[in-house]
């Protein structure tokens, strides 16, 4: 598993630990309390590490190969997944996947941007980058729920929508745009989980959603650090400053009333128990799905209008 | 007028900013040490195109358009609504609508108060009602030369107000764009405008009204990414750039260089994704054909 920098002190103490154990239990030396005070010390590095992560930090976190992908959770949170696949235009897309699956035993559309889990797999995947033809699929399989009276979810986690020749070629704007029209009226409840990277627009054309949620550790910008400092300060290097200054964690952007809900990580960051984060996902949805479904079609649409209404500062 | 052109004593130059291209420079301090080698800056023009030296005098007279090469140079948001609109027949919605900081950004106030007093606009985007040609409509007219036309908070609330205005008033709505995407300094609340703006097209949409986006050079980023694609009708300018990503990124991320008249209007026409090129000359007619076409 990866050692990222601020874990490297939790790291080297972990080893020692295991060290000691070793020693005592080779060599027969009662080593209890030792063990015990040092264990007692990593816990409290942990929490003390893990709790105050920086915005770069979470940055790095959140483009981890390791990091769970959409795939990962879906397996864990719904039964009878059956994925489907294609635009009915162009090709499929496997930077996208979606199906239809059960949550607590109620059909659901799931919608989710896929990055790889290893070089290979990422070279499919196409790094979690869509093209037209990926939006198109994901807004097709929407009108299908949406027809069938299915609630949507979908998983954020992409860098941003493909910028090459034939995503040009092939509409990449005009893919993005239409899904926003059209999740902006869709007749079903629609929830949206940043789960890695929010990539911009690509990120926004899966989100436009009656509750937007992110887990702890995951970002959702406008552009990527990177990008953002080498655009406005013209030098990429600054871009640990620039994570800062764009306010682009699941806490600044609670706070900004622009997500809805941050779901909990375990310490350390999704990798390092995928099981419990999926349980976490789970949990909330299960509670909010219910709840969406009880208000009238109508009233649903009202309400996601006026969320989305209500973004922007001005002086008047 | 012409004395003073043939004194000695001054100069006639062809400004070192080609007509209708936004300047590097944007700060006032710069722009003044810019400017003093030029003076009088800007009567006569090069065209970006052609090389051709023009005078600007004409080259205003023919709505900033080339005689020579037929280029379209950009043009101002109220030129704009001049070319477009009846005579007396505009009024503009929520001047006084003024950009704040949300982030915090350093220096982006400084920015917009310096573009306020170059460009005399208030933000990137004018909007309003009045006619072409007798149809009554509603309009918005992005100015590049704002912070490149960019799309922040304000310029999202003032479409968005536009179109709601719209869907109630039983209107439709054309919108010119130029912008270069999502205003940096704004943050989320910049890709925000985005979804905002769509959601207020869906609704003028549902209630079966006519939107038809002009785009015009450069329509990029995360306005194509939204109400720039989103038109009944689209039309654009001949040769603007119209695109989703950026050329440099492009090039960065496929590792090879474009093909000529990539992302033009015409390349977007061949590809299906917009319905006509027309040129600036015809645009008032050709708008005023649509919108009595629509019944209005």
């Amino acid at each position: 598993m990866a050692v990222l920098e601020f874990e490297k002190n939790i790291e080297e103490l972990s080893k020692k630990i295991e060290e000691f154990k070793f020693f005592s239990r080779e060599h027969g030396v009662d080593l209890a309390s030792e063990i015990e005070r040092m264990e007692a010390k990593l816990q409290s590095m942990k929490s003390q590490a893990y709790s105050n992560l920086t915005p770069w930090e979470k940055v790095t976190l959140a483009k981890l190969i390791e990091r769970p992908t959409a795939l990962d959770y879906i397996e864990r949170i719904f039964t009878d997944f059956i994925e489907l696949h294609g635009d009915r235009s162009f090709r499929d897309d496997p930077s996208i996947v979606s199906g239809i699956g059960k949550l607590n035993g109620k059909a659901v559309t799931i919608i989710g941007q896929q990055k790889g889990r290893d070089t290979k797999e990422n070279l499919k995947r196409n790094f979690g980058m869509p093209n037209p033809e990926g939006y198109r699929k994901a807004l097709r399989l929407m009108k299908q729920a949406e027809k069938f009276g299915r609630p949507v979810i979908c998983f954020v986690d992409t860098p941003g929508a493909f910028p090459g020749i034939g995503a040009e070629e092939r509409g990449q704007g005009e893919a993005i745009a239409r899904n926003l029209m059209e999740m902006a009226n869709l007749k079903v409840p629609t929830v949206s989980i940043v789960i890695g990277e929010g990539g911009s627009g690509g990120a926004l054309a899966m989100a436009v959603s009656d509750e937007v949620w992110m887990l702890e550790n995951s970002i959702y910008s406008i552009l990527s650090p990177e990008g953002f400092a080498s655009i406005l300060w013209k030098d990429s290097s600054r871009a640990k400053e620039a994570a800062g200054v764009m306010k682009i964690t699941a806490e600044d952007l609670k706070a900004y009333g622009i997500i809805d809900r941050i779901i909990k990580e375990p310490a350390g960051g999704a990798h390092k128990n995928v099981d419990e984060t999926a349980e976490n996902i789970k949990k909330a949805l299960e509670e909010i799905i219910p709840k969406l479904c009880e208000n009238e079609i109508e009233e649903l649409l009202n309400k996601r209008y006026s969320k989305f209404r209500s973004f922007g500062e001005y002086k008047e | 007028m012409f004395n003073g052109l043939f004194k000695k004593t001054k100069y006639i130059t062809v400004s070192q900013t080609p007509a209708g291209s936004v300047p590097k420079n944007t700060s006032p301090i710069e722009n003044e040490e810019e400017q003093k080698p030029n003076i009088p800056n800007g009567m006569w023009v090069k065209c970006e195109c052609c090389g051709k030296a023009i005078y600007k005098k004409d080259l205003e007279k023919h709505m900033m358009v080339c005689k020579d090469c037929g280029k379209h140079f950009r043009l101002p948001a109220l030129d704009r609504i001049n070319s477009i609109i009846d005579e007396e027949s505009f009024i503009e919605f929520d001047k006084e609508l003024l950009s704040s900081n949300p982030l915090n950004f350093p220096g982006y106030e400084n920015k917009l108060e310096a573009l306020k007093e170059e460009t005399g606009l208030k933000e990137a985007v004018i909007t309003g009602r009045g006619k072409v040609n007798g149809n009554e409509l509603v309009i918005g007219v992005m100015d590049s030369r704002f912070m490149m036309g960019s799309m922040g908070s304000v310029v999202g609330e003032k479409l968005t107000r536009a179109i709601e205005y719209a869907t109630y008033e039983k209107l439709p709505v054309v919108i010119f764009t130029a912008s270069g995407g999502a205003r940096m300094q704004e943050g989320m609340f910049s890709l925000m405008q985005m979804a905002k703006v769509s959601s207020a097209l869906a609704k003028h949409n549902e209630a079966g009204l006519l939107y038809i986006p002009v785009l015009t050079d450069p329509t990029t980023g995360g306005v194509t990414a939204s109400f720039a694609m989103l038109g009944d009708i689209i039309l654009a300018e001949p040769g603007a750039l119209i695109g989703f990503a950026g050329k440099r990124v492009i090039e960065q991320t496929i590792k090879q260089s474009l093909p000529e008249g990539f992302q033009t209007a015409e390349f977007l026409l061949e590809h299906g994704f917009i319905d006509a090129v027309v040129s600036r000359e015809k645009l008032k007619e050709t708008l005023g054909q649509i919108l009595s076409l629509h019944g209005n």
